[in-house]
């Protein structure tokens, strides 16, 4: 093996030999490793930049002209109109409207989502040692599913006449209403749905948590003589404060995008009750008003970065 | 103290069992669903508008699963969406855990600033870049196209912090080792390193996998013709288009559609689990 010409680089320059000149020797080593690392990273980055990071960079540009879908075989035809579509997208009152559902959607569904999905944690954490695995993996089982799958499922379960639902509200004496057509119970039902389909991810996580706080800290509270409901209370919760703050901040950024259940169960109706802004920017797309979708994708992103930034600073600050 | 403890252990007890019951509930409330949706969709069109519906079927067919293959195409959709996932899964495997390697265990000019990149990246949501990926596509000439479907997706930040964060548990003195033996760094990574990698690219391999496969808003612009609908286009555009009211055999396609994932998942949820942990706890 000896002598063998093989290109090798090492990490870092190994017994150099005081007699000869270091310096041309370590720039071509550093010239090798810089070779070697980009050999390694180039087809990750190549498509990377093609279709990731440009496209983040050419979205916001898009979003200051009037590109249409006839305007892309001629380029030329396309303006800058500065902020038009911005101001036009607040004076937009479909846009306005799908704001406010999204908003509602995650103001309401995150935390129905977080809650349930902490008492599920907190309920397969406390000693119940028995099925624990069983109900773990069923209460994930939508997680995994296709999302159009689930809410075709749905659509029919909450059919005002055929419907499960609506069958088992009857046993009981109980008149349901026809839910995904009354323009006051459509969007609360493709909420109830987000939760019972989302919960089970973040009831892993919790565990996981719940599972990482020492168990001396409920002997000490017990010694005490702290009840259950003071335990979770004083020293659950606020041990679990960064893994609830990262269960929100990642459910609140998927609400944030809802765009499948509506698509499917409601094509945003009745009245635009459950139009959401991203089906609202698939719409203008559809439409052929790309620059127009852009601006109102870049709203939608901003109101993402601004939504992590407001739950680290609520759940973050008291550490 | 057995006077004290005795009444204690009885409402622990009573407690267990309460606690029972309710997660049962929610594991009929969680589950059902699907249940409900395999029994109906082998029931004929009728009984499933039965009311009272049944829950068990009383007369079993597969008529509605025969129309998926007679009346509309379900097994092209199944190789479309099989493709793509297959093609971006191993794309994903193979880029990222290069790419993770050289930015765990090389030292080279750009390297922080190109792991900042991928660090952003995972904040910004699919609803942002699809416009210019479309208009991109489109002029590349690929909309309606395996590769449109494909290429935006063959890499992920996701994937790369992943394998990044696995790498850099591997010893460095391993690598050093077969550097001193005089391997070459594509051998040193394929013989060395790869082979250690295994549990972190099964994770993401399933975690891709599954993404591909219920991708929707992507193949749903770029497939505009019915030969390159995924499973999950075919069965939205069915649902809302003229087979609306075929509950029968939109439920056989959301069967179709859940079944692959449901398998994989009861086979390898351990996997998912670590998954989950991996990218929640780090």
């Amino acid at each position: 093996m000896a002598g063998a010409p093989v290109a090798t680089a090492p990490a870092r320059p190994v017994g150099d030999t005081p007699d000869r000149p270091a310096g041309s020797v370590q720039r071509r080593q550093r010239l090798r490793r810089a070779l070697t690392g980009w050999a390694f990273s180039a087809p990750f980055t190549v498509l990377f930049l093609v279709f990731m990071a440009v496209p983040v960079v050419v979205s916001l540009v898009m979003s200051f002209t009037d590109l249409r879908s006839t305007d892309l075989r001629n380029p030329f035809a396309v303006n800058f109109v500065g902020l038009d579509n911005y101001t036009r997208l607040f004076g937009d009152d479909l846009f306005l409207k799908s704001s406010v559902n999204t908003l509602v959607f995650v103001v309401i569904g995150v935390p129905l989502t977080i809650v349930v999905a902490l008492a599920a944690a907190t309920a397969l954490n406390s000693g119940l040692l028995r099925f624990r695995a069983l109900f773990r993996v069923g209460f994930y089982l939508p997680v995994v599913t296709s999302i159009v799958a689930v809410a075709v499922v749905w659509r029919f379960l909450l059919d005002p006449e055929v419907g499960l639902v609506n069958n088992l509200l009857r046993v009981v004496g109980i008149d349901g209403p026809s839910w995904l057509f009354d323009t006051k119970l459509a969007l609360p039902s493709l909420i109830v749905m987000a939760a019972w389909r989302n919960f089970g991810f973040l009831m892993v996580i919790f565990l996981a948590g719940l599972q990482a706080i020492p168990g001396d800290l409920y002997e000490a509270a017990t010694l005490d003589g702290a009840t259950r409901w003071q335990q979770f209370r004083h020293v659950t919760l606020p041990m679990l404060r960064p893994t609830l703050l990262f269960g929100g901040v990642v459910t609140g950024i998927g609400y944030l995008q809802f765009f499948e259940e509506p698509f499917v169960m409601t094509q945003g109706g009745p009245l635009s009750s459950t139009l959401s802004v991203s089906y609202h920017i698939y719409n203008q797309f559809g439409f052929g008003n790309y620059g127009y979708a852009a601006a109102a994708s870049y709203v939608l992103f901003v109101a993402i970065v601004a939504l992590s930034v407001i739950q680290f600073r609520l759940l973050g600050e008291r550490k | 103290m057995t006077t004290l403890d005795r009444p204690a252990r009885g409402r622990d007890r009573a407690a267990k069992a309460v606690l029972y019951v309710i997660l049962s509930l929610g594991l009929l409330v969680v589950v059902g669903p699907f249940v409900w949706m395999a029994l109906s969709s082998l029931k004929p069109e009728s009984e499933i508008r039965d009311v009272p519906p049944t829950w068990w079927p009383e007369t079993f067919t597969l008529e509605n699963f025969r129309d998926l293959f007679s009346r509309l195409d379900f097994p092209l959709f199944f190789f479309n969406s099989a493709l793509v996932a297959v093609a971006v899964t191993a794309g994903n495997l193979l880029f990222c855990s290069l790419v993770g390697y050289a930015l765990a265990k090389l030292r080279y000019p750009g390297k922080r600033v190109l792991f900042l990149a991928v660090l952003g990246m995972l904040m910004v949501p699919g609803m942002v870049t699809f416009v210019p990926q479309f208009v991109l596509v489109s002029n590349m000439g690929l909309t309606n196209s395996y590769a449109g479907l494909i290429l935006p997706f063959l890499v992920g930040p996701f994937g790369v912090f992943l394998m990044r964060q696995f790498l850099q548990s591997i010893p460095d003195d391993l690598i050093e080792a077969a550097r001193v033996d005089g391997a070459g760094e594509f051998r040193i990574f394929f013989r060395v390193v790869l082979p250690l990698c295994r549990p972190a690219l099964a994770t993401l391999g399933i975690l891709t996998f599954l993404a591909s496969w219920n991708n929707f808003l992507w193949p749903l612009v770029v497939a505009s013709t019915e030969d390159k609908y995924t499973l999950p286009v075919a069965l939205a555009l069915y649902s809302i288009g003229q087979n609306r009211t075929d509950f029968g055999l939109l439920l056989a396609g959301a069967v179709v559609v859940v079944l692959p994932v449901l398998i994989v998942f009861l086979l390898l949820q351990r996997h998912f689990m670590r998954g989950i942990a991996t990218t929640g706890l780090k």
